[in-house]
């Protein structure tokens, strides 16, 4: 993994590094402006924009109307003058208003005028379940922006690389859909670089080397991942646990790198199975490393239902029970 | 009536001043539909001061209180016939409940499952959780009523934070185009979580957009029972009777809310605390009361009766939202086709190998 890094550290949550980062990002360029609902004097539903209005003042850190579409057409606006907005959708489960403007507009500035004219935004938005949170506020559509040429897709899973992906993602030339695990918003602390500090957006990160068996997560799902990836330790199989990190351009030679060595792989998501990026990945797979293959392809991951209410929300997730069961269905085949 | 629409966007109709002093002309309704018009009142805050209550022991998820807003909801609700339609917000529990939702069916759902509102004949629409979706509905189920010769109004309840959004125009413009029997109710409780109304638009009044639509546009103040009663009913007589006016109204209920956005929220860090005293004044509760019992309507003890019956509503609701079983996980994948695919029978199957594998404590968190 290649960084570019200050020595000095602060201990952060996952949130706290989007905070830092959008904040380092604001203080290194004056041209990012973070935008949306309840984002400037509230400092964010979950805090991730706090102190930032009181720093940079209403020009740069703005209360938008609610209006998702508004907001992120506002961006493209924007940025095609020059600027390079950061829009917040407080939850992704409201981001479909704005998806005509995402996938219509955004994604193919760059492409319908040749280059003339680009779109160097980034558009925030915390994802997944696990929260006990109301209808709607649980959603893990990824897929749905990686099936869109055009856009970038990244997803953290470490404060560290929350901060880092964050400011590639803010000093990219394209669109990028940042995607930030707010089950794991406050779960724990890491050392995270001060000041400047960025992580390449479409490297994958080996989280735990292992011979066995390659399992391919992301996101929230990473910590149960690795923690099934222990138990099985225990029981003396050796599961290698790749984080993407980026989802869009996924990391085709980590990808295909880890499977050549073990001949086994698991993909977990908590996205809906069909049509979820599990089949890409096992499709990449197959184009790459056919003949290194071992087991069928395991995809652990949410039902093909709406995400249930939160009283049904633990079977809907794959638990590290799930996860482990998964990964021995591939090992054992 | 006529005068309810004949007046500027700004002139906001008003029956009893803050003080509960009659400042109008009052509805015609008789003492009994009062009565019920002030329980479903107490009722409202009631419920909404328990299910705050249950959120903090950890007995209920996230939740959004309505308090301040009972009247708007309540008053508009009474002036429907149970064949109109609601399709409501995610704050509209007294709305919904008047029109025939049960409490404890409202409880579950905010208790997490999946089934909670929808255990009904009531022409509700679930809660749309997105903001302003449910406009556009209203307009389809209004102009669905219409082609089918039927005299069903529909209402959409919403908040002024959905005026932004783009499916508030659509809405309001379909509706306008094809002159359905819709009523559009926008409770403007000041706040769109941390926005105030004067960010979310720089028109002067809500109501006054109803002109870019051709349709009517009423601002009434909402925490008056009596006012918001008397304005929704001329509004759904103008929708069901066609006459001279267009079908469609829209009607601004100027209203508080005195809690937070969700019990996730925390107001205190946005607005100060001096805003919300100055609203408390105005709080549609004892208004009515004191209106109720200078008409005789209301005593001591009646009001004391009042209360008792409504703590033992909400605590019989609670108790029956408490005893009702997780849902079995078999539910999640009921209702997604008419009949499940075959990839969802695979998908319950392999569920169910899971659960008799490893027990159902491997799944559960708490």
């Amino acid at each position: 993994m290649s960084t570019d890094t200050d020595t000095d550290t602060q201990n952060l949550t996952l949130v706290q590094a989007v905070r830092d980062g959008l904040r380092t990002e604001m203080e290194r360029d004056d041209d990012v402006i973070v935008l949306g609902e309840d984002v400037a004097k509230n400092g964010g539903v979950f805090r991730a924009t706090e102190g930032l209005y009181e720093e940079f003042g209403d020009d740069r850190v703005i209360d938008t109307p609610l209006a998702e579409s508004g907001i992120v057409g506002t961006s493209i606006g924007m940025a095609a003058y020059g600027l390079r907005p950061v829009p917040e959708i407080q939850f992704m489960g409201f981001i479909y208003p704005a998806f005509d403007q995402i996938v219509s507009h955004a994604a193919r500035l760059r492409t319908r005028t040749r280059g003339r004219f680009t779109c160097p935004m980034v558009v925030r938005a915390p994802y997944g379940g696990g929260i006990r949170a109301p209808e709607h506020h649980s959603e893990s559509k990824e897929a749905f922006f990686v099936h869109e040429p055009g856009l970038k897709v990244v997803i953290p899973s470490t404060p560290a690389d929350t901060k880092g992906l964050l400011a590639s993602a803010i000093r990219d030339p394209d669109p990028v859909v940042f995607l930030e695990p707010k089950l794991i918003y406050r779960a724990f602390r890491e050392e995270v670089p001060t000041g400047d500090h960025t992580v390449p957006l479409g490297e994958a990160a080996v989280r735990r080397e292992g011979s066995d068996v390659s399992v391919y997560t992301w996101g929230a799902m990473t910590r149960p991942t690795l923690e099934a990836a222990e138990t099985l330790a225990d029981a003396g199989v050796d599961p290698e646990v790749i984080d993407l990190r980026t989802l869009s351009p996924l990391d085709r030679e980590t990808i295909v790198d880890s499977f050549e060595k073990t001949g086994r792989a698991a993909v977990v998501h908590e996205a809906p199975k069909t049509g979820g990026l599990g089949g890409e990945i096992t499709a990449i797979l197959q184009e790459e490393a056919l003949l290194y293959q071992e087991a069928p392809i395991e995809r652990i991951t949410g039902f093909d239902t709406p995400v249930p209410l939160y009283a049904l929300e633990d079977y809907y997730l794959p638990s590290p029970t799930r996860i482990e069961d998964g990964i021995r269905e591939v090992v054992d085949f | 009536m006529t005068d309810v629409f004949d007046r500027d966007p700004d002139d906001r109709v008003r029956i009893l001043d803050a003080s509960g002093e009659l400042v109008g002309d009052p509805p015609n309704l008789p003492d009994d539909e009062l009565l019920a018009l002030y329980r479903h009142l107490r009722l409202a805050r009631h419920f909404d001061e328990r299910a705050v209550n249950l959120q903090r022991q950890g007995r209920m998820g996230t939740y959004p209180p309505l308090a301040g807003q009972e009247a708007a909801q309540v008053a508009s609700a009474m002036a429907l016939q149970p064949r109109d339609w609601i399709a409501p917000s995610y704050r509209e529990h007294a709305a919904v409940h008047v029109h025939g939702l049960s409490l404890s069916d409202i409880l579950l759902y905010w208790m997490g499952h999946g089934a909670g509102g929808w255990d009904t004949d009531a022409n509700v629409l679930p809660a749309a959780v997105p903001i302003a979706t449910q406009i556009p509905h209203t307009t389809g189920l209004a102009l669905a009523s219409k082609l089918s010769g039927d005299d069903a109004v529909a209402c959409a309840y919403f908040g002024d934070g959905a005026t932004s959004e783009g499916d508030f125009h659509e809405g309001l413009n379909i509706a306008g185009v094809f002159d359905v029997p819709a009523v559009f109710l926008c409770n403007n409780n000041g706040w769109a979580i941390s926005v105030p109304r004067e960010r979310q638009t720089a028109s002067p009044t809500l109501a006054g957009k109803a002109a870019a639509y051709g349709i009517d546009g009423v601002q009434v103040d909402g925490m008056d029972p009596l006012a918001t009663y008397t304005v929704m009913r001329a509004a759904v007589e103008k929708a069901r009777a066609p006459g001279d006016r267009p079908r469609p109204t829209l009607i601004e209920a100027v209203q508080y809310r005195f809690g937070a956005h969700t019990t996730a929220d925390d107001p205190t860090v946005y607005r100060d605390e001096a805003e919300v005293e100055a609203w408390r004044d105005r709080d549609p509760i004892p208004r009515l009361e004191r209106y109720l019992r200078e008409t005789g309507c209301l005593d001591d003890d009646r009001v004391d009766a009042v209360a008792a019956s409504v703590r033992e509503q909400v605590s019989e609701a609670i108790e029956r939202a408490e005893n009702t079983a997780r849902p079995d996980p078999d539910a999640m994948f009921d209702d997604v086709y008419a009949e499940p695919t075959p990839e969802l029978h695979a998908q319950r199957a392999h569920l169910h190998r899971l659960r008799d594998r490893h027990g159902d404590d491997a799944f559960l968190r708490d």
